[in-house]
Protein backbone atom coordinates (compact mmCIF):
# COMPACT_ATOMS: atom_id res chain seq x y z
CA UNK A 1 0.00 0.00 0.00
CA UNK A 2 2.86 2.04 0.14
CA UNK A 3 2.40 3.72 -3.30
CA UNK A 4 -1.05 5.01 -2.46
CA UNK A 5 -4.28 4.55 -4.19
CA UNK A 6 -4.84 8.10 -4.89
CA UNK A 7 -1.73 8.35 -6.30
CA UNK A 8 -1.94 5.37 -8.81
CA UNK A 9 -3.64 7.76 -11.62
CA UNK A 10 -0.91 9.58 -12.38
CA UNK A 11 2.23 8.66 -14.66
CA UNK A 12 5.50 9.90 -14.17
CA UNK A 13 6.79 12.15 -17.00
CA UNK A 14 7.84 15.44 -18.05
CA UNK A 15 5.42 16.27 -21.14
CA UNK A 16 4.42 19.47 -22.53
CA UNK A 17 0.98 18.26 -20.64
CA UNK A 18 2.71 17.55 -17.54
CA UNK A 19 4.24 21.16 -17.27
CA UNK A 20 1.12 22.58 -18.20
CA UNK A 21 -0.04 24.53 -15.22
CA UNK A 22 -2.96 22.73 -13.32
CA UNK A 23 -5.30 24.99 -13.12
CA UNK A 24 -5.71 25.33 -16.50
CA UNK A 25 -6.08 21.68 -17.66
CA UNK A 26 -8.78 21.77 -14.92
CA UNK A 27 -10.75 24.34 -16.75
CA UNK A 28 -9.78 22.93 -20.10
CA UNK A 29 -11.18 19.34 -18.88
CA UNK A 30 -14.05 20.45 -17.45
CA UNK A 31 -14.80 22.47 -20.98
CA UNK A 32 -13.69 20.08 -23.21
CA UNK A 33 -16.15 17.28 -21.64
CA UNK A 34 -19.34 19.82 -21.77
CA UNK A 35 -18.38 20.12 -25.51
CA UNK A 36 -18.54 16.53 -26.01
CA UNK A 37 -21.76 16.81 -24.09
CA UNK A 38 -23.55 18.93 -25.90
CA UNK A 39 -22.67 17.41 -29.29
CA UNK A 40 -25.93 15.54 -30.42
CA UNK A 41 -25.19 12.06 -30.64
CA UNK A 42 -25.75 11.66 -34.44
CA UNK A 43 -22.96 13.77 -35.43
CA UNK A 44 -20.51 10.56 -35.49
CA UNK A 45 -17.86 12.48 -37.44
CA UNK A 46 -17.60 14.80 -34.91
CA UNK A 47 -16.95 11.72 -32.02
CA UNK A 48 -14.46 10.60 -34.65
CA UNK A 49 -12.64 13.92 -34.70
CA UNK A 50 -12.63 13.98 -30.94
CA UNK A 51 -11.36 10.34 -30.57
CA UNK A 52 -8.49 11.37 -32.64
CA UNK A 53 -7.85 14.79 -30.73
CA UNK A 54 -7.66 12.76 -27.27
CA UNK A 55 -5.61 10.04 -28.99
CA UNK A 56 -3.34 13.06 -29.82
CA UNK A 57 -3.19 14.42 -26.35
CA UNK A 58 -2.40 10.60 -24.66
CA UNK A 59 0.09 10.36 -27.09
CA UNK A 60 1.81 13.85 -26.64
CA UNK A 61 1.61 12.64 -22.37
CA UNK A 62 3.48 9.24 -23.01
CA UNK A 63 0.36 7.37 -22.32
CA UNK A 64 0.11 3.96 -23.22
CA UNK A 65 -3.16 2.27 -24.05
CA UNK A 66 -2.69 -0.30 -21.77
CA UNK A 67 -2.11 2.22 -18.97
CA UNK A 68 -5.35 4.04 -20.54
CA UNK A 69 -7.19 0.94 -20.85
CA UNK A 70 -6.86 0.06 -17.04
CA UNK A 71 -7.77 3.30 -15.35
CA UNK A 72 -11.07 3.15 -18.18
CA UNK A 73 -12.25 0.03 -16.50
CA UNK A 74 -14.21 1.99 -14.06
CA UNK A 75 -16.33 2.75 -16.80
CA UNK A 76 -17.75 -0.77 -17.44
CA UNK A 77 -20.46 -0.76 -15.05
CA UNK A 78 -22.17 2.20 -16.93
CA UNK A 79 -22.10 0.68 -19.65
CA UNK A 80 -23.21 -2.80 -18.83
CA UNK A 81 -25.95 -0.69 -18.11
CA UNK A 82 -26.27 1.09 -21.32
CA UNK A 83 -26.14 -2.29 -23.38
CA UNK A 84 -29.29 -3.26 -21.36
CA UNK A 85 -30.84 -0.34 -23.11
CA UNK A 86 -31.64 -1.42 -26.70
CA UNK A 87 -32.88 -4.55 -25.39
CA UNK A 88 -35.21 -2.99 -22.55
CA UNK A 89 -36.23 0.15 -24.99
CA UNK A 90 -39.63 0.23 -26.45
CA UNK A 91 -40.71 1.86 -30.05
CA UNK A 92 -40.00 0.75 -33.31
CA UNK A 93 -37.17 -2.14 -33.53
CA UNK A 94 -34.31 -3.30 -35.79
CA UNK A 95 -33.60 -6.61 -36.07
CA UNK A 96 -29.15 -7.41 -35.31
CA UNK A 97 -27.53 -10.69 -35.63
CA UNK A 98 -30.97 -11.86 -35.20
CA UNK A 99 -31.89 -9.80 -32.16
CA UNK A 100 -34.97 -7.63 -32.42
CA UNK A 101 -33.25 -4.37 -30.39
CA UNK A 102 -35.26 -1.41 -29.30
CA UNK A 103 -34.13 1.62 -31.78
CA UNK A 104 -34.03 4.53 -29.26
CA UNK A 105 -32.48 2.18 -26.87
CA UNK A 106 -30.00 1.61 -29.52
CA UNK A 107 -29.23 5.88 -29.88
CA UNK A 108 -29.04 5.88 -25.86
CA UNK A 109 -26.76 3.60 -25.60
CA UNK A 110 -24.33 4.93 -28.50
CA UNK A 111 -24.76 8.25 -26.78
CA UNK A 112 -23.67 7.11 -23.37
CA UNK A 113 -20.43 5.19 -24.83
CA UNK A 114 -19.60 7.81 -26.92
CA UNK A 115 -20.19 10.73 -24.28
CA UNK A 116 -19.14 8.91 -20.79
CA UNK A 117 -15.58 6.87 -23.14
CA UNK A 118 -14.54 10.15 -24.29
CA UNK A 119 -15.56 12.23 -21.15
CA UNK A 120 -13.54 9.40 -19.13
CA UNK A 121 -10.48 9.91 -21.24
CA UNK A 122 -10.18 13.28 -20.97
CA UNK A 123 -10.13 12.52 -16.83
CA UNK A 124 -7.78 9.94 -17.50
CA UNK A 125 -5.82 12.30 -19.25
CA UNK A 126 -5.87 15.24 -16.35
CA UNK A 127 -5.35 12.34 -13.63
CA UNK A 128 -2.34 11.24 -15.26
CA UNK A 129 -0.31 14.19 -16.18
CA UNK A 130 -1.25 16.07 -13.52
CA UNK A 131 -0.25 15.17 -9.55
CA UNK A 132 -2.43 14.79 -6.55
CA UNK A 133 -1.21 18.57 -4.77
CA UNK A 134 -1.06 20.10 -8.25
CA UNK A 135 -4.87 19.83 -8.62
CA UNK A 136 -5.13 21.52 -5.51
CA UNK A 137 -3.17 24.07 -6.09
CA UNK A 138 -4.56 24.53 -9.84
CA UNK A 139 -8.52 24.61 -7.64
CA UNK A 140 -6.93 26.91 -5.34
CA UNK A 141 -5.88 28.77 -8.45
CA UNK A 142 -9.25 28.88 -10.14
CA UNK A 143 -10.56 30.47 -6.12
CA UNK A 144 -12.07 27.59 -4.70
CA UNK A 145 -13.35 27.70 -1.58
CA UNK A 146 -10.12 27.00 0.60
CA UNK A 147 -12.54 24.97 2.93
CA UNK A 148 -13.38 22.86 -0.06
CA UNK A 149 -9.45 22.34 -1.22
CA UNK A 150 -8.73 21.51 2.59
CA UNK A 151 -11.55 18.89 2.64
CA UNK A 152 -10.29 17.36 -0.06
CA UNK A 153 -6.59 17.84 0.69
CA UNK A 154 -7.57 16.12 4.06
CA UNK A 155 -9.42 13.09 1.98
CA UNK A 156 -6.26 12.59 -0.21
CA UNK A 157 -4.06 13.03 2.42
CA UNK A 158 -5.53 10.37 4.83
CA UNK A 159 -7.26 7.67 2.86
CA UNK A 160 -4.04 5.53 2.60
CA UNK A 161 -4.03 5.90 6.50
CA UNK A 162 -7.31 4.67 6.78
CA UNK A 163 -7.67 2.36 4.38
CA UNK A 164 -4.06 0.51 5.90
CA UNK A 165 -6.08 0.94 9.31
CA UNK A 166 -8.89 -0.97 7.75
CA UNK A 167 -6.61 -3.94 6.13
CA UNK A 168 -4.59 -4.27 9.70
CA UNK A 169 -8.48 -4.40 11.37
CA UNK A 170 -9.09 -7.20 8.73
CA UNK A 171 -6.22 -9.33 9.25
CA UNK A 172 -6.88 -8.84 12.82
CA UNK A 173 -10.26 -10.26 12.57
CA UNK A 174 -8.86 -12.85 9.72
CA UNK A 175 -6.15 -14.23 12.74
CA UNK A 176 -9.35 -14.62 15.48
CA UNK A 177 -10.60 -17.06 12.41
CA UNK A 178 -13.02 -14.28 10.89
CA UNK A 179 -13.63 -15.29 7.28
CA UNK A 180 -16.11 -12.69 5.63
CA UNK A 181 -17.56 -14.64 3.70
CA UNK A 182 -20.65 -15.19 3.97
CA UNK A 183 -23.43 -12.52 4.95
CA UNK A 184 -23.88 -14.39 8.57
CA UNK A 185 -21.00 -13.12 9.20
CA UNK A 186 -21.31 -9.50 7.99
CA UNK A 187 -22.06 -8.30 11.89
CA UNK A 188 -18.74 -8.65 13.32
CA UNK A 189 -17.54 -7.08 9.74
CA UNK A 190 -20.43 -4.06 10.62
CA UNK A 191 -19.05 -3.67 14.29
CA UNK A 192 -15.64 -3.02 12.74
CA UNK A 193 -16.78 -0.67 10.10
CA UNK A 194 -18.51 1.48 13.58
CA UNK A 195 -15.08 0.86 15.42
CA UNK A 196 -13.19 2.25 12.20
CA UNK A 197 -15.50 5.45 12.42
CA UNK A 198 -14.88 6.11 15.57
CA UNK A 199 -11.41 6.25 15.23
CA UNK A 200 -11.15 7.76 12.21
CA UNK A 201 -13.14 10.44 14.00
CA UNK A 202 -10.19 10.29 17.12
CA UNK A 203 -7.47 10.74 14.20
CA UNK A 204 -9.35 14.19 13.09
CA UNK A 205 -8.97 15.06 17.00
CA UNK A 206 -5.59 14.43 17.11
CA UNK A 207 -5.13 16.10 13.56
CA UNK A 208 -6.53 19.18 14.90
CA UNK A 209 -4.64 19.30 17.96
CA UNK A 210 -1.64 19.43 16.21
CA UNK A 211 -3.10 22.23 13.95
CA UNK A 212 -3.91 24.04 16.65
CA UNK A 213 -0.52 23.47 18.15
CA UNK A 214 1.11 24.91 15.09
CA UNK A 215 -0.77 28.20 15.08
CA UNK A 216 -4.05 26.99 13.34
CA UNK A 217 -6.84 29.21 14.22
CA UNK A 218 -9.85 28.25 11.57
CA UNK A 219 -8.47 28.98 8.67
CA UNK A 220 -6.20 27.13 6.16
CA UNK A 221 -3.37 29.47 5.91
CA UNK A 222 -3.28 30.34 1.90
CA UNK A 223 -0.29 28.91 -0.13
CA UNK A 224 1.49 30.72 -2.83
CA UNK A 225 0.33 29.60 -6.21
CA UNK A 226 2.54 30.28 -9.13
CA UNK A 227 0.35 31.84 -11.83
CA UNK A 228 -0.25 30.51 -15.38
CA UNK A 229 1.72 31.46 -17.96
CA UNK A 230 -0.21 33.51 -20.85
CA UNK A 231 0.96 30.84 -23.09
CA UNK A 232 -0.37 28.24 -21.65
CA UNK A 233 -3.30 29.97 -21.01
CA UNK A 234 -3.65 30.67 -24.97
CA UNK A 235 -2.73 26.81 -25.88
CA UNK A 236 -5.48 25.35 -23.41
CA UNK A 237 -7.82 28.42 -25.27
CA UNK A 238 -6.73 26.87 -28.53
CA UNK A 239 -7.94 23.11 -27.34
CA UNK A 240 -10.97 23.97 -25.93
CA UNK A 241 -12.42 26.78 -28.73
CA UNK A 242 -11.28 23.62 -31.56
CA UNK A 243 -13.67 21.28 -29.37
CA UNK A 244 -16.31 23.99 -29.06
CA UNK A 245 -16.22 24.89 -32.57
CA UNK A 246 -16.66 21.13 -33.52
CA UNK A 247 -19.86 20.63 -31.12
CA UNK A 248 -21.10 24.15 -32.87
CA UNK A 249 -21.09 22.63 -36.31
CA UNK A 250 -22.71 19.30 -35.17
CA UNK A 251 -24.94 21.10 -33.60
CA UNK A 252 -25.91 23.41 -36.29
CA UNK A 253 -25.91 20.86 -38.91
CA UNK A 254 -28.01 18.53 -37.48
CA UNK B 1 19.81 31.93 37.23
CA UNK B 2 18.33 32.96 33.68
CA UNK B 3 15.01 33.57 32.88
CA UNK B 4 13.35 29.80 32.84
CA UNK B 5 12.03 28.71 28.80
CA UNK B 6 9.09 27.00 31.04
CA UNK B 7 8.15 27.99 34.47
CA UNK B 8 4.40 25.67 35.30
CA UNK B 9 3.60 27.10 38.77
CA UNK B 10 1.06 25.16 41.43
CA UNK B 11 -0.35 23.79 37.88
CA UNK B 12 -3.89 22.03 38.46
CA UNK B 13 -6.41 20.75 35.72
CA UNK B 14 -9.64 18.47 36.46
CA UNK B 15 -11.27 17.05 33.64
CA UNK B 16 -15.09 18.16 32.72
CA UNK B 17 -15.78 14.84 34.95
CA UNK B 18 -14.20 15.99 38.06
CA UNK B 19 -11.05 13.36 37.40
CA UNK B 20 -7.70 15.14 38.53
CA UNK B 21 -5.39 14.87 35.81
CA UNK B 22 -2.80 17.91 37.28
CA UNK B 23 -2.14 18.12 41.33
CA UNK B 24 -0.46 21.51 41.92
CA UNK B 25 2.98 20.87 39.84
CA UNK B 26 5.77 23.05 39.53
CA UNK B 27 8.11 22.42 36.77
CA UNK B 28 11.17 24.80 35.37
CA UNK B 29 12.60 24.58 32.56
CA UNK B 30 16.38 26.26 31.79
CA UNK B 31 17.65 27.35 28.16
CA UNK B 32 19.62 24.85 26.96
CA UNK B 33 18.34 21.77 28.95
CA UNK B 34 17.47 18.33 27.96
CA UNK B 35 15.29 16.91 30.06
CA UNK B 36 13.26 13.47 30.23
CA UNK B 37 9.65 13.53 31.49
CA UNK B 38 8.81 10.05 32.42
CA UNK B 39 5.92 8.32 34.12
CA UNK B 40 3.65 5.51 33.67
CA UNK B 41 0.48 5.64 31.00
CA UNK B 42 -2.16 7.89 32.76
CA UNK B 43 0.17 10.07 35.00
CA UNK B 44 -1.08 12.88 33.01
CA UNK B 45 2.59 14.12 31.07
CA UNK B 46 0.02 14.80 27.85
CA UNK B 47 -1.96 16.77 29.52
CA UNK B 48 0.92 18.87 31.03
CA UNK B 49 2.34 19.08 27.57
CA UNK B 50 -1.26 20.41 26.20
CA UNK B 51 -1.19 23.22 28.66
CA UNK B 52 2.82 24.55 27.95
CA UNK B 53 1.48 25.32 24.59
CA UNK B 54 -2.11 26.28 25.56
CA UNK B 55 -4.46 24.06 23.99
CA UNK B 56 -5.50 23.97 27.83
CA UNK B 57 -5.65 26.81 29.71
CA UNK B 58 -4.59 26.80 33.48
CA UNK B 59 -7.82 26.65 35.75
CA UNK B 60 -5.17 27.24 38.83
CA UNK B 61 -1.64 27.87 38.94
CA UNK B 62 -0.05 29.92 35.93
CA UNK B 63 2.38 28.71 32.76
CA UNK B 64 4.90 31.39 31.34
CA UNK B 65 7.26 30.73 28.40
CA UNK B 66 10.66 32.70 28.31
CA UNK B 67 8.49 35.00 30.88
CA UNK B 68 5.68 35.73 28.56
CA UNK B 69 2.61 34.62 30.65
CA UNK B 70 0.14 32.08 28.99
CA UNK B 71 -3.50 33.76 28.75
CA UNK B 72 -5.49 34.07 26.08
CA UNK B 73 -3.91 37.04 24.37
CA UNK B 74 -0.40 35.18 24.59
CA UNK B 75 -1.59 31.87 23.36
CA UNK B 76 -0.37 32.41 19.76
CA UNK B 77 2.79 33.54 20.98
CA UNK B 78 3.27 30.49 23.35
CA UNK B 79 2.41 27.80 20.82
CA UNK B 80 4.97 29.58 18.59
CA UNK B 81 7.33 29.36 21.26
CA UNK B 82 6.57 25.52 22.23
CA UNK B 83 7.17 22.95 19.50
CA UNK B 84 5.17 19.60 20.31
CA UNK B 85 6.06 16.91 18.06
CA UNK B 86 3.49 14.62 18.55
CA UNK B 87 3.76 10.55 19.17
CA UNK B 88 1.82 9.48 15.76
CA UNK B 89 3.50 11.66 12.94
CA UNK B 90 0.55 10.45 10.62
CA UNK B 91 -1.51 13.15 12.76
CA UNK B 92 0.97 15.72 12.73
CA UNK B 93 2.00 16.24 9.24
CA UNK B 94 -2.12 16.49 7.40
CA UNK B 95 -1.05 18.55 4.18
CA UNK B 96 -0.05 16.93 0.87
CA UNK B 97 3.72 17.68 0.60
CA UNK B 98 6.38 17.67 2.89
CA UNK B 99 7.02 21.74 1.95
CA UNK B 100 3.45 22.47 2.07
CA UNK B 101 3.57 20.64 5.89
CA UNK B 102 6.45 22.34 7.19
CA UNK B 103 5.13 25.32 5.94
CA UNK B 104 1.75 25.39 7.83
CA UNK B 105 3.40 26.76 10.93
CA UNK B 106 5.48 29.33 9.41
CA UNK B 107 2.36 30.21 7.06
CA UNK B 108 -0.33 30.57 10.26
CA UNK B 109 2.70 33.21 11.81
CA UNK B 110 2.07 35.20 8.19
CA UNK B 111 5.46 34.81 7.06
CA UNK B 112 5.62 34.52 3.24
CA UNK B 113 7.56 34.80 -0.21
CA UNK B 114 11.36 34.66 0.44
CA UNK B 115 11.71 34.48 4.29
CA UNK B 116 9.13 31.93 4.43
CA UNK B 117 11.30 29.54 1.84
CA UNK B 118 14.27 30.34 3.54
CA UNK B 119 12.59 29.03 7.16
CA UNK B 120 11.68 26.16 5.17
CA UNK B 121 14.54 24.76 3.50
CA UNK B 122 16.81 25.68 6.85
CA UNK B 123 14.20 23.28 9.01
CA UNK B 124 14.11 20.74 6.18
CA UNK B 125 17.93 20.77 6.01
CA UNK B 126 18.47 20.42 9.75
CA UNK B 127 16.29 17.07 10.19
CA UNK B 128 17.81 15.59 6.74
CA UNK B 129 15.42 15.57 4.61
CA UNK B 130 15.71 18.40 2.17
CA UNK B 131 15.18 16.02 -0.73
CA UNK B 132 12.03 14.47 0.24
CA UNK B 133 10.37 18.30 -0.11
CA UNK B 134 8.22 17.63 -3.10
CA UNK B 135 6.92 14.14 -1.65
CA UNK B 136 3.44 13.62 -0.03
CA UNK B 137 4.08 12.44 3.21
CA UNK B 138 1.86 9.12 2.55
CA UNK B 139 5.56 7.83 0.44
CA UNK B 140 7.90 8.75 3.17
CA UNK B 141 9.28 5.46 5.84
CA UNK B 142 8.01 6.47 9.41
CA UNK B 143 11.26 7.23 10.46
CA UNK B 144 11.31 9.71 7.74
CA UNK B 145 8.09 11.37 8.72
CA UNK B 146 9.10 11.47 11.96
CA UNK B 147 12.03 14.06 10.84
CA UNK B 148 9.24 15.73 8.43
CA UNK B 149 7.11 16.18 11.72
CA UNK B 150 10.72 17.50 13.87
CA UNK B 151 10.88 20.13 10.75
CA UNK B 152 7.58 21.27 10.93
CA UNK B 153 8.10 22.35 13.94
CA UNK B 154 11.50 23.75 13.93
CA UNK B 155 10.68 25.97 11.14
CA UNK B 156 8.57 27.90 13.67
CA UNK B 157 11.88 28.47 15.42
CA UNK B 158 10.81 27.58 18.67
CA UNK B 159 12.34 28.23 22.12
CA UNK B 160 11.64 24.80 23.39
CA UNK B 161 10.81 21.53 21.19
CA UNK B 162 8.56 18.82 23.13
CA UNK B 163 8.50 15.47 21.81
CA UNK B 164 6.18 13.10 22.68
CA UNK B 165 7.45 9.08 22.61
CA UNK B 166 10.23 9.94 19.51
CA UNK B 167 11.44 6.37 19.42
CA UNK B 168 7.76 5.26 19.40
CA UNK B 169 7.97 2.68 16.52
CA UNK B 170 11.24 3.26 15.39
CA UNK B 171 13.63 0.40 14.06
CA UNK B 172 16.57 0.80 16.07
CA UNK B 173 18.80 2.43 13.36
CA UNK B 174 16.20 5.21 13.24
CA UNK B 175 16.47 5.88 17.09
CA UNK B 176 19.79 6.19 16.73
CA UNK B 177 19.77 8.65 13.77
CA UNK B 178 17.05 10.11 16.09
CA UNK B 179 19.38 10.30 19.04
CA UNK B 180 21.99 11.89 16.87
CA UNK B 181 19.61 14.44 15.02
CA UNK B 182 18.61 15.99 18.36
CA UNK B 183 21.83 16.21 20.30
CA UNK B 184 22.65 18.28 17.40
CA UNK B 185 19.78 20.66 17.60
CA UNK B 186 20.72 23.49 19.53
CA UNK B 187 17.49 24.11 21.25
CA UNK B 188 16.21 23.39 24.81
CA UNK B 189 14.11 19.79 25.26
CA UNK B 190 11.80 18.61 26.66
CA UNK B 191 11.14 14.65 25.89
CA UNK B 192 8.23 12.36 27.19
CA UNK B 193 9.41 8.69 27.06
CA UNK B 194 8.78 5.32 28.72
CA UNK B 195 12.10 4.41 26.93
CA UNK B 196 14.66 4.84 30.12
CA UNK B 197 17.72 3.99 28.13
CA UNK B 198 17.18 6.58 25.35
CA UNK B 199 16.42 9.23 27.88
CA UNK B 200 19.84 8.82 29.81
CA UNK B 201 21.30 9.18 26.22
CA UNK B 202 19.69 12.44 25.26
CA UNK B 203 18.58 14.02 28.53
CA UNK B 204 20.82 15.20 31.76
CA UNK B 205 17.40 15.60 34.05
CA UNK B 206 14.83 13.90 34.63
CA UNK B 207 10.97 14.40 36.13
CA UNK B 208 8.63 11.62 37.46
CA UNK B 209 4.85 12.25 37.26
CA UNK B 210 2.74 9.89 38.29
CA UNK B 211 -1.06 10.02 39.23
CA UNK B 212 -1.00 13.99 38.56
CA UNK B 213 2.14 15.20 40.62
CA UNK B 214 5.59 16.07 40.42
CA UNK B 215 7.24 12.61 42.46
CA UNK B 216 10.98 13.15 41.83
CA UNK B 217 13.05 15.77 39.77
CA UNK B 218 16.66 15.06 39.63
CA UNK B 219 19.88 14.32 37.49
CA UNK B 220 18.83 11.62 35.12
CA UNK B 221 21.27 9.17 36.62
CA UNK B 222 20.27 9.50 40.09
CA UNK B 223 16.81 8.70 39.22
CA UNK B 224 17.23 5.53 37.08
CA UNK B 225 19.85 4.06 39.83
CA UNK B 226 16.94 4.70 41.99
CA UNK B 227 15.43 0.67 41.53
CA UNK B 228 12.88 1.71 44.40
CA UNK B 229 11.78 4.38 43.26
CA UNK B 230 11.40 3.82 39.38
CA UNK B 231 9.46 0.55 40.73
CA UNK B 232 6.92 2.57 42.67
CA UNK B 233 6.02 4.42 39.82
CA UNK B 234 5.68 1.52 37.33
CA UNK B 235 8.80 2.31 35.43
CA UNK B 236 11.60 -0.20 35.32
CA UNK B 237 15.25 -0.05 33.06
CA UNK B 238 14.88 -3.28 31.23
CA UNK B 239 16.33 -6.36 33.75
CA UNK B 240 20.08 -6.80 33.99
CA UNK B 241 21.04 -3.03 32.71
CA UNK B 242 22.60 -0.81 35.28
CA UNK B 243 22.88 2.94 34.60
Amino acid sequence: MADGHVHALYLHGNSVLHRVAPQIKIVAAFLIVIGIVVTPREAFWAFGLYLVAIVALATVAHITPRFAARRMVIEVPFLLVALLLPILGGGSTVEVFGLSLSQAGLWDAWNILAKATLGLSIAVILGATTQMPELLVGLDGLKMPSIVTAIAGFMVRYIDVILSDWSRMRIAMASRAHGARWITQIGPMARTLGVMFVRTYERGERVYLAMRSRGYTGSMPASAIPAAPVSQWMLGGAVIAAVWAVAALAVLTR
Amino acid sequence: MSTPVISVDNLSYRYPDGTAALEAVSLHIHPGERLALLGPNGAGKTTLILHMNGIHMPQTGSISVSGVLLDNSSVMDIRRRVGVVFQDPDDQLFMTTVRRDVEFGPRNLGLEGAELEARVDAALEAVGVADLADRPPNHLSFGQKRRVAIAGILAMEPDIIVLDEPTANLDPASRSELTALLDDLDITQLIVTHDLLYANEVCDRAVILNEGRVVADDDIGTILRDDELLAKHRLALPKGVRI
